[in-house]
Order: C-alpha cells, then sequence, then structure tokens
C-alpha cells in the first residue's frame, strides 16, 4: 500500500496527495485525522503524524484548530504544477534508460505510446 | 523526557556479562523496539530496569526514579515475560482480577473486549492453555493495564497469524488514544516496524544500535546488476554483504545521501532495506549466525 523506498512519513504524505489530485480528499474538505492515518495504513502515529504536518508545512493542508487538517483551497494546481515538475525525472528519465539498454529508438517509443491510447 | 535512563549500567552472572556498560536512554511517549538475538541481554536488561534482579555496577533512573524495591514506580511499569509463571490452578479469571487490582489505570472495559477477540477460555486452568492463549494473557494484561511504562518480552510466541494482528492493531489503536511508552522486544521484526520509533539493538549485552527507525529503515541499500558495475559502484563504499552469482551481483551498503541515485544513474538496480534485514546484517557483521 505504501512505497517502501521512501521514508514512511514521505510515503504517508504522498498517498494523501494522491488522494488529494484523484478527488478523494477535495479541497475545504477534511483529511483523515493522524490517528485513523495511523490505524488505517497499521504504522505509528508519531509517522502519521510527521506525514501530515508535511503537507502543512508545503501549504497543501492547512490546520484548524480543535477540528483537524483540511485541504488547503488551490492545493490541487500546486500538486499537479509539482507532480509535472517530477515528471520527466521520475518516468522519462528511466523510460529512456530501459529503452536504450533494449535499442528502442524515439520513434518506436512514439509508435508504443500511440497504440496503447 | 527520558521514560528510562541508563549509564554503564553492568550485569554479571558469576563471570558472564550478560549486560555490559549499557547507556540508553528511552523517551517517554513512544514505542520503542529491543531487539537482539537469544542470549543478546534483552530480558536481563527489562528485568533490571523492573527491579526483578540486581544490577552489579552502573546507574538507572525509571520514570525519574531508581526502580529497585520502588512500588510507586512499579505500579506505574507492566513488564509481560515470555515466561511468566502464575501460582497453581490459576484460570485466566484469576490473574486478570488480581491484575485489575494491580494497576490503578486498568481498563475492565478493554479487558473484556480482548478476551473475546482473543478468545481466551477464561475459566481454563492456565497449565492447561496452549502458549498462544498463554501469549495472550500477558498482552490482555499488558494492554488493559494502561500502565504509563510497558514492557513486552516477545508477546508474539505462539500466536497464530490472526491474534498476532490482532496484537499489533490493538496495541497501535491503544497507544494512539493512550500514548505511553512501550518496550517492545521481538523477534518478529519486520510484523512491528513500521510501529516502531526508535531501535535499540543488544549484541553479546552491548548497545549495538540505538537509532531512530526512520533513521534505520534508509540506512542502507540494495543494489544489483552486473558484477563489474556492482564491483566499480560499491569500491570505497561501506559494505555490509556482497553475493554474487554468475556475472551479476547484489551488494548490501550503508546508503549515504544520494547514493541510491547515484546507483540507478550507473544502471544499477535499487531496493530498500528492510528493518529487518540491515538488524540481521548489523548482527551477523559480528556473528556467525543469522538472527532469528
Amino acid at each position: 500500500m505504501l512505497d517502501e523506498t521512501k521514508p514512511l512519513y514521505i510515503a504517508v504524505a504522498e498517498q494523501i496527495e494522491d488522494g488529494i489530485l484523484n478527488g478523494t480528499h477535495p479541497e475545504d474538505g477534511p483529511v483523515p485525522s493522524t490517528n485513523e492515518l495511523a490505524a488505517f495504513l497499521r504504522i505509528n502515529p508519531a509517522t502519521a503524524g510527521k506525514g501530515l504536518n508535511l503537507l502543512a508545512d508545503a501549504g497543501v493542508l492547512v490546520k484548524r484548530r480543535g477540528v483537524g487538517m483540511f485541504v488547503a483551497v488551490g492545493a490541487t494546481a500546486m500538486l499537479r504544477q509539482r507532480r509535472r515538475d517530477d515528471f520527466a525525472r521520475d518516468y522519462l528519465a528511466p523510460l529512456l534508460r530501459e529503452a536504450a539498454h533494449l535499442g528502442i529508438d524515439h520513434r518506436e517509443i512514439t509508435e508504443m505510446m500511440e497504440a496503447l491510447q | 523526557m527520558s521514560a528510562i535512563e541508563t549509564r554503564n549500567l553492568t550485569k554479571h552472572f558469576r563471570d558472564v556479562a550478560a549486560i555490559d556498560d549499557v547507556s540508553l536512554d528511552f523517551a517517554a511517549g513512544r514505542v520503542h523496539g529491543l531487539l537482539g538475538r537469544n542470549g543478546a541481554g534483552k530480558t536481563t536488561l527489562m528485568k533490571l530496569l523492573t527491579g526483578q534482579i540486581f544490577a552489579t555496577s552502573g546507574e538507572m533512573r525509571v520514570l525519574g526514579e531508581n526502580p529497585v524495591e520502588n512500588a510507586e514506580v512499579l505500579s506505574k511499569t507492566c513488564f509481560i515475560q515470555e515466561s511468566q509463571k502464575y501460582p497453581d490452578g490459576f484460570r485466566p479469571l484469576d490473574v486478570l482480577r488480581i491484575a485489575e487490582g494491580l494497576y490503578p489505570a486498568w481498563d475492565q472495559g478493554l479487558a473484556r473486549e480482548l478476551v473475546a477477540d482473543f478468545r481466551l477460555p477464561e475459566k481454563r486452568a492456565i497449565k492447561k492453555l496452549s502458549r498462544g492463549q498463554l501469549s495472550a494473557v500477558g498482552i490482555i494484561i499488558g494492554l488493559a493495564s494502561r500502565a504509563p511504562l510497558t514492557f513486552f518480552d516477545e508477546p508474539y510466541l505462539g500466536l497464530d497469524a490472526v491474534a498476532r494482528r490482532l496484537f499489533f492493531d490493538r496495541l497501535l489503536a491503544d497507544f494512539s488514544e493512550h500514548p505511553r511508552t512501550v518496550i517492545l522486544s521481538t523477534h518478529h521484526i519486520d510484523e512491528v516496524s513500521n510501529l516502531l520509533e526508535h531501535v535499540v539493538l543488544l549484541d553479546e549485552g552491548r548497545v549495538a544500535i540505538s537509532a531512530e527507525a526512520e533513521e534505520l529503515q534508509s540506512a542502507a541499500i540494495e543494489v544489483s546488476g552486473r558484477l563489474d558495475e556492482v564491483t566499480a559502484f560499491i569500491a570505497g563504499a561501506d559494505v555490509l554483504r556482497v553475493q554474487e552469482i554468475g556475472a551479476l551481483a547484489t551488494a548490501t551498503v550503508h546508503a549515504e545521501p544520494g547514493s541510491a541515485d547515484r546507483a540507478r544513474a550507473a544502471g544499477l538496480q535499487v531496493a530498500p532495506v528492510s528493518l529487518q534485514n540491515y538488524i540481521v546484517h548489523r548482527t551477523t557483521a559480528a556473528a556467525a549466525a543469522p538472527v532469528t
């Protein structure tokens, strides 16, 4: 469920981000509490809290005292832009590396992508 | 704040140093893992900290005080022992009733729920219980006592997979609602690694590791690929283990900032090293046989 190649709290933060991007957690709506998240992901509440705080520090979540954390207005656009920035590094670079290993040139890659659509 | 502090704590049994110059801090309100091979000194350390045996030398503070013959500290401490002995003829019912009187923060509602969850036959004589049912008695006491400081010494013994998960989930839920200091000693490291915040590894009575679980989970990486590429990459790295299979190799190395990215750039596959595997590597580096 969580990406094990990353520190756990970062994987927690990314999972919440995924939920915001796919509409599971709409803007201005609440996200799960630290304890809910800990129980659901079966991790220590301190780790879950650290993941949530990471997003609060980045402005993706806002704390409402006594109520919990909410998705910031504008968070979806902010996350989408950041994910776009990371796309080349995280997806295209490994793709091109593997293609080079297999002797697949750029024209073939384009053809494969068209065939998939 | 520390729930437990030890300074140069040492315990000799005749000429064997079971605990050898151990200086540790266990912060309050966290879940700590106390790990190590059989005979590493885990149980001895817990017995010292709960005043069951006396130190040969050194200092310790448990909840701010010396625990030896200290009723105040001991009423706030719950030690679930692997080999707990009960008086003849006792049933779980009797044990739980006594525990209820012993621990000021005892939650009888939680105890009832756990008895049902673990399907513990309360009226059967303790000596007729299976090993797993015996472990369940300890787990129920450890959780329902809500003691500010709780030690679990190999609580998983004899438990089936369903009961192990039950323990994990119940501990997590109760810890979330009622934060306290938990020291968890177990060989099932993979099962509890996401619950641990701090890890102590004992090896032959000494502290081999005392670190944040998060640091240890990213302390090492496993790289694999062509033998020549792996060999080039690990030159100068702190290598824990290398395995060669023909023209291929897999190596476990201590990770430095950026080393995973460099390995990928060098065309190697990079995989994380679980806490359990890291502990095994760190233990076998000192001894010959694998852990657990």
